[in-house]
This record gives structure tokens, C-alpha cells and sequence, in this order.
């Protein structure tokens, strides 16, 4: 049993008391919602005669279905236009704040919540999403959950729970170039797999994570989900108070002082018991790229794809399921795969920091003959930000689409889609079959720069021979 | 609320680990305002795909309801389109080798249990209902046991969530709304609840 961990800390002080099942009532500090998980628990609401019951404590936004070209109203998807209206309807009758389209602070919920200082430390967050692991980068616990359970937080700001352990996965060292937050947490999964987390909250620490800034701690947290672990979280620090002071919900003046003192009390104790720990090398992660339909079936991008006498029996099924549907024969180099489609945003890495880094490869450079690139900013903030400095112009001049904010290709349910066959490198979460909006289209993830070294040259690139 | 103590029926095996919730349900499925009519669509593009040879398809397996998976099975998105979308077809509980969370923590809360069981259990199920499709699957909460022909094996069950589904208070939003002065007592300790940005 953990003890002394930032986790413990907060779930104690979230603790409302114990179910006669044994569970923990939890009590949970920010609440976000958005189009595709809350319509029903509203309904279930109003089915039971129940209110919300801290309106204030619920933030509202519309991100997987909108549409990042023609945003006009209604929206050309009838279905998306009455999910758009079920939302909007729902705010207003139970007087929740809700982010909409054209408000400048509409935008991916896992984007928005952190850039307007709403995620801070040591709360408990919760969200009809599963990557709501990404606001742990601030020490916060937060997870993700079901419909049901949006019901049960939006009618008693509580969730019935069972403790996680928890597991200090630390990584020590500088970051060689090329490699990026993202290849750390791709890495990680690769080797602890997908189902390695289940049961676990995992505390990134090490100096690798240490030495990153917000959003690269946004990146990693954000897939705990695909490691099985619920959530994930860095213990807070100067970084994480910089990044919030000043912004929309942070506190403010003697409030200030205040929680950063609660927040720097909360860290993780020296002597803290952890129910695990591993300890990972940064001078062994490469820039990595999935080769699978799972985000564990990862690799470094200057190896091959694992044949299945190199991997234990257990994988081998899902390995031969994933030859199959990506159509990569097993001991090719993933190097060289061609590509249709590049995607660069969603929760992972849709921020201000990775369209910076891929602007600056992109300078100069034009995607391939036969590509389709486009990038879609997290946020309306992150594309106000973007063109601000002029990053719109350089992705244009690149070839790349400048896209509207929202969840977009990352799960294709707005109209951005593979279609048939194509394969996509993408800097989103997921590789899953039919992740991208066709039942046979193909996904690799890998960093943002790695995406768009793929669609200067139109195959999958080491993007350490291009800087 | 009713009180689920066993589950009887026929089974339907599926097999393969790290089934995720895009492919019970893919998102497309997900522009709606209820849950209604998900039932025909679970494992959409995977039935397509097999050509009517998919076990939600076969014609022995219909009217199936304690559905038998391997590893890791629900990873990925929260959606609990994906458990609505099994349940609605006609599926009571679920006996697998693990579960991811959210998947689990998604059925608890409709009712539908999800077991763990072995690996060599869940194969030994996977042939008694491929051999018999006609055969009751018994799955009893109170012994932990899943039963099919002559097999009888253990499964697994965290204790409170099976607590939850034998006392009938698997739906846990009543209770959480009962303690509403222990709910404000909590919120009112938290430092951050007073800082208004």
C-alpha cells in the first residue's frame, strides 16, 4: 500500500467517506463536460428529478464533433448539430459555463482547461474522457469516466471509487535530439504495455520530467490511459506554479501564497512508499513510432517491425492481428513506409509548444507530392496564439492545412477522416483499427516533428537525419 | 434496485486481448443524444469485416448472454457507449482473463458484472460454448464460480463492486446524494474551494 505519495495526500483530503461496498466517496474538485458523454447522464438527471449540485464546479465545451473547416451554424452533420444542441441546452438550464465555438475559449477540453488555470494541484478532476490523465501534469488527480458516472458527479460532485496504487515510473537523464515528450511515453508503454497500468496511478518523476515544461508534462500524463493506468501525474513544482500564476482561475494575490505553499506540501514525501517503482534511462528512448493496432506495439524508428519470434507468446495473436490490418510484413523496417495522410493535433499534442517545434522543422521545408497535411490547433487560445507569431503562415507555406480547433482526426467524429485504406502519421493517442474514421485505415503514432519530417517526405522518417 | 446475485444463459466466446471500446463502438456510432438502438451496432466494423462469421452475428450464438473475452478487454476510450452497446444486444455479464477500468468501472454502474477468470478458464469456456452453444452458462456471484456442462471454475471479483451488485446498489448515485452534509463538510476543507480566480 502506497503511502506519502502525492496521490495518497489528495485522495485523503477528497475523501467524503466509505460506502457500505467498501468504495471511497470521493469528492471531485473540477468536473468537465463536453458534447459526447453528457447528453444521457442530463437525461438520467432529469429522469430522477436530481440538480446539479455545484454548477460552479463544472466546466463545459464542444470539441470531438466540431467540424475545424466550415464551422457555421447549424452544422452540415445533422447529428452533430443536435448534440451541439442537447449541450447548449443542458448549460443553460442548469447555469453551467459553457466554452463555446467562437467564444475564444472554445477548444479541446484537455487544452482548455490548463491554459485558463482551471487544472491546479492537488485537486481531483474528472471527465467523461479517458485522457483526462493529461491535467495529472499539475499534480492533480484526474481520471477519466463513464456516462453513469458524469450522472453521479453532476448530482453529488462525488464518484464511488476503489484506491489505485500507485507506481513511480521515473526517468533520469537528458533528452537526446529528436526525441520528444512524446517518444518518452511511447516508450514507456512499449515496455511496460498496455495493460501494465491497469490498477495504477503512475507518478512520472526522474529528472527527465523535472526538466520538461508544461506541456511536455501534458504529453506524457496524457497517455498514462494508453499504458492502463487511469491516471497519471507529476508532483508539482516552480515549473507548474510559473505556468499557472496569472492566468484566468489562478489564485490570486494572498490566495497566491497560499496555495503554493498547499501545493508544495503535497508533493510526494522523500521516504514515501510507492507499491512500485521502475526506472527508465532517457539515453535509451529513441524517437518511437507505432507499428500495431495498440499503442505498446511501438518501436524506435530506425528498427524494424518485431517479428513474432522476438516477442513473448502472449503477444503474438494481437501481433499477427496487427500485420494483417497495417499491412506491414513483420522484420521490415518501419523506415520508408509511405504515407497518406499527417496529422498534427488533438489532446496529445495539439498546444502552443508542439506547433512551435513543428513550424520551426517546417520552415523552409514543403510536404511531399500526393500528402495531405493538416494541422488543427487544441484550442482557440493555441490558434490565436499560433497566428500571433505567425506559425500559420509557415505551416501554409509548407503545404500544410491550418485547421479550426477541435479533437478532429484524432477519432474522426467531425467530418475529418481517413478514408479506405490510407495510413496516417499522426500525433494523437490512439492506432486502434478504425481509430481515424475508416474501418480499414491505418494509424502511426509518433511526435508531432516526427509527423511532419513524414510528410515533407511523404514516408516515415528519422527525424534526427533531417535537423 | 435489483439485487444481481447470478446470471444464467447461453454464452458467446470472443476472442483476442486488448479488444478496445473503438472497436465495440466506434465513434461515429457516438453522434447521439441517447443510448438507444447502440445494440445493433456493437463490434460494427469488426462484423463487417467478418462477413457475418463474427460471433454477434452467428446464428448459434443469438440470444447469447454472458459474454466470454480474453485480455485487457474495454482498453481505450471511456465511452460507455461501449458497454450500453453490449448490454443492449442482450449481454448480462461478461467472464474475462482482465478488464481495463474504466470499461469495468462503466458496467458496475449498469448493473452488467464483469468476472475475471484464468487463462485456462476462460479457453476452457471459449470450447464448452463453441461445442455447445446451446449450453447454460452459469455465472453465480455469491460462490464465484462460473459454471458450463461439467466444468465448474473460480472467478474473480473485487469485493465491492460485487457487494454492489449482490446488495442491488450497483447504481451509486442515490447513496453518493445521501451524504450531502458529509459531501459539503469535505468541500468546505478543501483550501481551493475559496479561491476564486
Amino acid at each position: 500500500m502506497s503511502q506519502g505519495t502525492l496521490f495518497d495526500k489528495v485522495w485523503d483530503l477528497h475523501t467524503v467517506g466509505v460506502l457500505p461496498s467498501g468504495q471511497t466517496q470521493l469528492f471531485i474538485g473540477l468536473h468537465l463536460i463536453h458534447e459526447v458523454t453528457s447528453p444521457q447522464a442530463f437525461a438520467m438527471l432529469k429522469e430522477r428529478g436530481l440538480k446539479v449540485l455545484y454548477p460552479q464546479r463544472t466546466i463545459a465545451t464542444v470539441d470531438h464533433i466540431v467540424p475545424t473547416e466550415n464551422q457555421a451554424r447549424p452544422f452540415v452533420d445533422v447529428l452533430a448539430e443536435e448534440m451541439m444542441q442537447a449541450l447548449e441546452q443542458s448549460c443553460q438550464e442548469h447555469n453551467i459555463t459553457f466554452h463555446n465555438i467562437g467564444s475564444g475559449n472554445q477548444g479541446i477540453v484537455h487544452v482548455i482547461a490548463p491554459e485558463q488555470g482551471l487544472t491546479q494541484p492537488g485537486m481531483t478532476i474528472a471527465c467523461g474522457d479517458s485522457h483526462t490523465s493529461t491535467h495529472g501534469a499539475f499534480g492533480a488527480i484526474a481520471f477519466g469516466i463513464g456516462t453513469s458516472q458524469v450522472r453521479d458527479v453532476l448530482a453529488s460532485q462525488t464518484l464511488a471509487l476503489a484506491k489505485l496504487k500507485v507506481r513511480r515510473v521515473e526517468v533520469n537523464g537528458p533528452l537526446k535530439p529528436g526525441v520528444y515528450a512524446k517518444d518518452v511515453i511511447l516508450h514507456i508503454i512499449r515496455k511496460l504495455g498496455v495493460k501494465g497500468g491497469v490498477g495504477y496511478a503512475y507518478e512520472f518523476a526522474g529528472t527527465t520530467f523535472e526538466q520538461m515544461n508544461m506541456e511536455e508534462r501534458m504529453t506524457v500524463c496524457n497517455m498514462s490511459i494508453e499504458g492502463g493506468a487511469r491516471c497519471g501525474y507529476v508532483n508539482p513544482d516552480q515549473v507548474t506554479f510559473d505556468y499557472i500564476q496569472g492566468r484566468d482561475f489562478a489564485p490570486k494575490e494572498a490566495a497566491w501564497e497560499e496555495a503554493v505553499a498547499w501545493w508544495t506540501h503535497l508533493q510526494s514525501d522523500q521516504n514515501a512508499v510507492y507499491d512500485d517503482v521502475v526506472v527508465f534511462d532517457a539515453a535509451d528512448i529513441a524517437p518511437t513510432v507505432t507499428w500495431g493496432i495498440t499503442p505498446g506495439q511501438g518501436i524506435a524508428v530506425d528498427e524494424a517491425v518485431p517479428p513474432p519470434e522476438t516477442m513473448p507468446e502472449s503477444e503474438r495473436v494481437i501481433a499477427s492481428e496487427a500485420y494483417k490490418y497495417m499491412e506491414l510484413e513483420p522484420g521490415a523496417p518501419i523506415q520508408g513506409t509511405k504515407v497518406d495522410v499527417c496529422f498534427i493535433g488533438s489532446c496529445t499534442n495539439g498546444r502552443l509548444s508542439d506547433l512551435q517545434e513543428v513550424a520551426h522543422f517546417a520552415q523552409g521545408k514543403h510536404v511531399a507530392k500526393g500528402v495531405k497535411a493538416f494541422v488543427v490547433p487544441g484550442s482557440e487560445r493555441v490558434k490565436q496564439q499560433a497566428e500571433a507569431e505567425g506559425l500559420d503562415k509557415v505551416f501554409e507555406e509548407a503545404g500544410f492545412e491550418w485547421r479550426e480547433a477541435g479533437c478532429s482526426m484524432c477519432l474522426a467524429m467531425n467530418p475529418d477522416k481517413l478514408q479506405g485504406n490510407q495510413l496516417s502519421a499522426s500525433s494523437s493517442n490512439r492506432n486502434f483499427k478504425g481509430r481515424q474514421g475508416s474501418s480499414s485505415g491505418r494509424t502511426l503514432l509518433m511526435s508531432p516533428v516526427m509527423v511532419a519530417a513524414a510528410a515533407v517526405t511523404g514516408e516515415v522518417t528519422d527525424v534526427r537525419s533531417l535537423i | 434496485m435489483t439485487k444481481i446475485t447470478a446470471i444464467f444463459g447461453p454464452g458467446m466466446p470472443l476472442r483476442g486481448n486488448d479488444i478496445d471500446t473503438d472497436r465495440i463502438i466506434p465513434a461515429r456510432f457516438l453522434r447521439c443524444v441517447t443510448f438507444d438502438g447502440l445494440g445493433e451496432q456493437v463490434f460494427a466494423d469488426d462484423r463487417q469485416q467478418a462477413q457475418g462469421q463474427h460471433p454477434f452475428d452467428q446464428p448459434q450464438y443469438q440470444g447469447a448472454k454472458i459474454l466470454v473475452v480474453n485480455g485487457n478487454f474495454g482498453c481505450g476510450s471511456s465511452r460507455e457507449h461501449a458497454p450500453q452497446a453490449i448490454a443492449k444486444w442482450g449481454i448480462e455479464a461478461i467472464v474475462g482473463e482482465s478488464f481495463a477500468e474504466i470499461f469495468f468501472g462503466n458496467c458496475l454502474a449498469m448493473g452488467v458484472p464483469c468476472v475475471t477468470a484464468d487463462a485456462a478458464t476462460v479457453s476452457q469456456l471459449h470450447t464448452g460454448i463453441e461445442q455447445d452453444p446451446s449450453a447454460t452458462v452459469e455465472l453465480d456471484l455469491e460462490t464465484l464460480q462460473v459454471r458450463i456442462g461439467e466444468l465448474t471454475a473460480a472467478v474473480n471479483m473485487g469485493d465491492g463492486p460485487r457487494q454492489m451488485l449482490q446488495s442491488g446498489t450497483w447504481d451509486a448515485c442515490g447513496q453518493l446524494v445521501a451524504q450531502a452534509e458529509n459531501i459539503k463538510k469535505t468541500a468546505t476543507q478543501l483550501p481551493y474551494m475559496s479561491w476564486a480566480g
